[in-house]
Formats: C-alpha cells, structure tokens, sequence
C-alpha cells in the first residue's frame, strides 16, 4: 500500500512539473465549456445531457494526452531501468501511475462542477441524471485511462503511445453503437452491445445507475491494467 | 557477498553473457572490464534483477537473483548505464523520492538526504531541477540515489563515463571513500579509472571471463617482460651482434634511424636490470648512447592482449 502512495505521489507531482498539467486543465474546461454553452442559451433547458453526450468524444483525445508519458518516457530515458530495480512490485507501480492518472482526470472534472451549479441557480434541475452522468464520467474516464496506460507501456514514443490509445478507446467506444451494431450478424449483436464502451455509459447518463455498468467498468480498467503488469514483466523474457 | 555461478544470457541467437564464473568477497571493489558490448552491463543487470538469467545461478548476500528479487534489490544501490533521472524532477525531491522508496524512516529522510548532499558535493545544486544539471552534478545525483539507503552492495555501471578529467578524479575518489565499507562492482572500459579505484580487476570478452586477479597480478600474467628503448649511436650490424650476447634480451627490433644513431626496441625476458647491461656494453665499446628507457607492459597493453583477436 505505501509503494503504491509513494508512485502515486511521485507520479502525480510529475503532472505539476511541468505546464502540461496546467495546459491541459485549461483546454479541456476552454473546450468543453464552448461546446456546451453553444447551444445552452438557443435550447433554453437546464440539463447537462448535451455535456454528458459529448464529453466522451472530448476524452477521446484528451485522456491518451494524459497517459501517453507514463511508461514511454520511462523507457525513452531510461528511468525504468531505476524503477525497475527499486524494491517494489511491477503491480504497485502500475496500480501507482494508474491512480495518479486518475486523481490528475478527477481534478480537471471537478473543475467542471460549475455546470451544474450554475444551471441549479438558473433553474431545478434534475439531479439523478447529473449525479449519474458524472458517476459514468469517471468510470469511463479510469477506462480510457487503463487503455492509455497499457499503450504507453508497448510504445517507446510518446506520439505513437496518444495515437494508438485514440484508436483503441475510439475502437472499444464504437463498437457498441448502433452503427456498428447494424452491421453485424445477429449472434455477436448482444456481445458487442455489451463490450462497448458507450452503451453502459448512456445508460448511467440516464440516471440509473446499475451495478451491472460499474461491475463493467472495473473490470475493463482492471484487464488493462492486468495487461499492463503483464505487459512490463515481459521486457524479463524478450 | 556476491556469488556468480555459470551465469548465461542470451538475446536472440547472440550469446551475450556466456557461463560465467566469480564471486566478489565483502568489502571489495571489483572492476568489470572489458571492450563495449562485453556483457558488462548485461551481467549487471542480472544482478540487480532488471533482467532474468538464462541459465546458471547468481546470489547477493546469500539471496538468490531470481527468487528473491525484493530482497535482493533491497540491498542493492545500483547506477543503471548512462546514469538515467527524471529531467523534470527537482534534486531533493527526487533523493525524497527514492529515500521514502526505499522504506526510510520518514525521520530519517531528511538527515539522510542532508548526509548525501554531503558525501556527493551536491550543495551547489540543491534548488535546480535534474535538467538543468551539468553531468558531472548528473552523476553525483545518480550515485546519492544508488547510496541514499545505505545498501551493503553497490553495482555501478560505468559511473565515469562522460566526465572531465577532474570529475573522474573526484567521483573516483568519492567511489574509494565508499569502497571502504561497502562491497562495489563497477564496470568501464578504460583502464586506468580500473586500475585506480579497483582492487579486482575482472576482464570479460564477448560474454566470458577473459582474465581475473589484481592489477598487480594481472601485469605478471603477459606474455612479454618489460620493454626498453635504447637509442645508440654505432655501427649497427656490430650493435645487434653485441646485443644478442647481453643476458636476458629476448629479442629486438630496430625501431628505427636518425642521424647515425639507431633506436632498438628491446623486450627483456627476467626481472634482472637489463638496462644497466645495456649501458655497460656501449661504454665498453665507446658508443653514445642518447636514450634508453624500460617501460613496463602496462594494463592496457593486456587488455589489447586478451581483447583483441589476432588477425
């Protein structure tokens, strides 16, 4: 456990090291704040479904930027090979990276709470899509965040680490949408409906939140990260 | 303290490490020598678990490599090659980093950094970032990272590597201070920096022990003697028929001729001082001497014996 803080705290000072952090926060708020605001004041309803729809699309491309470093830097400098031999397990780095990753994503969302305080001022707003919309934000945020780490563990670039996790998370978003889902025959129709990302995250936009889409959600976030300790160990055998 | 047995590595189809054999006693400073891409670096890093072995054993304080790796890496210091650190990361909080990684009492951190400060004459840098160092402080901050622990057995892979001469007299120095109470393994591939801070030298070549022992013993184990430069002014086959009956030449060759005076190359075969011999036989014969000096073989050129293949 105090492994896991001290990764934790080493990686999630490394965020504020550099401005990365900083520019990050502020073009994901600049961002997401334009898009919803757009079409807040023509639509005239106090409801954050539209955010909730697009802020997936937006993790896209924002959370491989946040988890791209985590491992290619260390092998592009070098520094696993110090990581690597200090007393720890490759599970507690992995679970320590992974977490400072999150806190790091879980800040910038928080700097979005204005939204719905702000739409709680102008009107009553309907909390349980809110609080759900947020709930599935988060899972699918750690997510993306378990793919992006995995990736970063394979590349040795980081450029080509953001690439490739884009692919991946915009892959396993899409692959339970209904336009995917059309072109499929009828037997594999339920299991990609169930692999997708996008599915389970609508459905806890909705409100409801279903243990069934959180069991999901941990379990992606921990095959990725099973991979990725997986992943490490192997440089043992190459 | 530390026990290699056998010891293989192979990467692909090369052979990079292939069954070797030594062990390092406690309080040694042991000298892994050999031309770039020896097997240095891959011995090492079977040693500090950041790679596994292919074959054979390897124990530090009695603990084996591969099954009790935490152990092992916990009484290691280890200063991976080309010495890597986190750029963005300030001096002192990378020291904090490693020191609360490595299970030191948070008491004791503070202290403990302030100690390495010291030992690693890191004072003037205490502010900046990793970045912003110049390698000499660079590797400082690497060796205050592999000592912050206090470990028993420290592996440091080519700790001069990149330094001003005046660096790597003070990192040798600090690397001497060291070694008086810990058990080092340090590897490069220039021989004085071995021959200075190591009491063990061991040679490798392409995966395997080419020669071991002390850099004393090491000098003994050549195949020529000493060699000597004599530069005579005479009449030369005259000179080469008087050289032949001096005891304890073994043979010569002319190096070569200017103005009148020729320059021999001698290599003697005994310890007995050939080159007063030498002079006595152009006083005799009233030739001018005007050089004449004994060099012996150094590390070097053993180095180039056991290294290089014959072509």
């Amino acid at each position: 456990m105090r492994n896991i803080f001290i990764m934790f705290k080493k990686e999630f000072r490394a965020y504020f090291n550099s401005p990365v952090a900083y520019v990050f926060i502020i073009a994901f708020l600049a961002s997401s704040n334009w898009l919803y605001f757009r079409t807040f004041f023509i639509v005239g309803q106090v409801q954050m479904r539209d955010y909730f729809f697009f802020l997936p699309w937006i993790f896209l491309v924002f959370i491989p930027a946040v988890t791209m470093r985590l491992w290619a830097e260390e092998k592009k400098m070098g520094t696993i090979e110090v990581l690597m031999t200090l007393p720890v397990r490759d599970r507690e780095t992995v679970l320590g990276k992974f977490l400072a990753s999150f806190c790091f994503v879980s800040i910038t969302l928080l700097l979005s709470l204005h939204l719905p305080v702000t739409l709680s001022l102008l009107g009553n707003i309907d909390l349980g899509p809110i609080v759900g919309g947020y709930v599935g934000t988060f899972l699918l945020a750690g997510a993306y965040l378990s793919i992006g780490l995995f990736v970063s563990s394979l590349a040795e670039n980081q450029i080509i680490a953001f690439i490739i996790a884009v692919i991946i998370s915009f892959a396993m978003f899409i692959i339970g949408e209904d336009i995917v889902l059309l072109s499929l025959t009828d037997s594999l129709v339920p299991l990609f409906a169930f692999l997708g990302l996008g599915k389970h995250f609508s459905s806890l936009q909705r409100g409801v939140i279903d243990s069934r889409d959180i069991i999901y959600y941990l379990s992606v976030i921990f095959f990725f990260l099973f991979l990725t300790v997986r992943y490490i160990e192997t440089r043992k055998w190459r | 303290m530390i026990d290699v047995e056998n010891l293989t590595k192979c990467y692909g189809d090369t052979v990079a490490v292939n069954a070797i054999t030594f062990s390092v006693a406690k309080g040694e400073i042991v000298g892994l020598l050999g031309p770039n891409g020896a097997g240095k670096t891959t011995t090492m890093r079977i040693l500090t678990c950041y790679l596994p072995a292919d074959g054979g054993r390897a124990t530090i304080a009695g603990k084996d490599v591969s099954e009790k790796s935490l152990a092992v890496r916990r009484c290691l210091g280890y200063l991976p090659e080309n010495n890597p650190l986190y750029h963005d990361m300030g001096v002192v909080e990378y020291l904090r980093f490693i020191a609360s990684i490595r299970h030191i009492p948070r008491k004791q951190i503070n202290t403990k950094i302030r100690e390495m400060i010291e030992t690693c004459g890191l004072k003037p840098v205490i502010s900046k970032n990793i970045g912003e160092l110049s390698k000499g402080f660079c590797q400082r901050v690497g060796l205050a990272q592999a000592l912050i622990h206090d470990p028993d057995i420290l592996i440091l892979d080519e700790p001069t590597v990149g330094l001003d001469p005046n660096q790597i007299v003070e990192i040798r120095e600090l690397i001497k201070k060291i070694g008086k109470e810990k058990t080092v393994i340090l590897s490069s591939h220039i021989l004085p920096e071995v021959a200075a801070t190591c009491q063990r030298i061991i040679i490798m070549n392409k995966g395997s022990i080419a020669a071991s022992g002390t850099p004393a013993e090491m000098a003994g184990r050549t195949k020529g003697g000493n060699v000597i430069n004599l530069v005579i002014r005479g009449p030369e086959a005259e000179v080469q028929v008087k050289l032949r009956m001096v005891r304890n030449v073994k043979e010569f060759e002319i190096a070569g001729e200017e103005n009148g005076k020729t320059r021999f190359k001698i290599i003697s075969s005994g310890d007995d001082d050939v080159a007063e011999e030498l002079f006595r036989m152009a006083v005799d014969n009233n030739w001018t001497l005007s050089e004449l000096h004994q060099e012996s073989l150094s590390l070097e050129d053993i180095f180039q014996q056991l290294t290089i293949e014959e072509r």
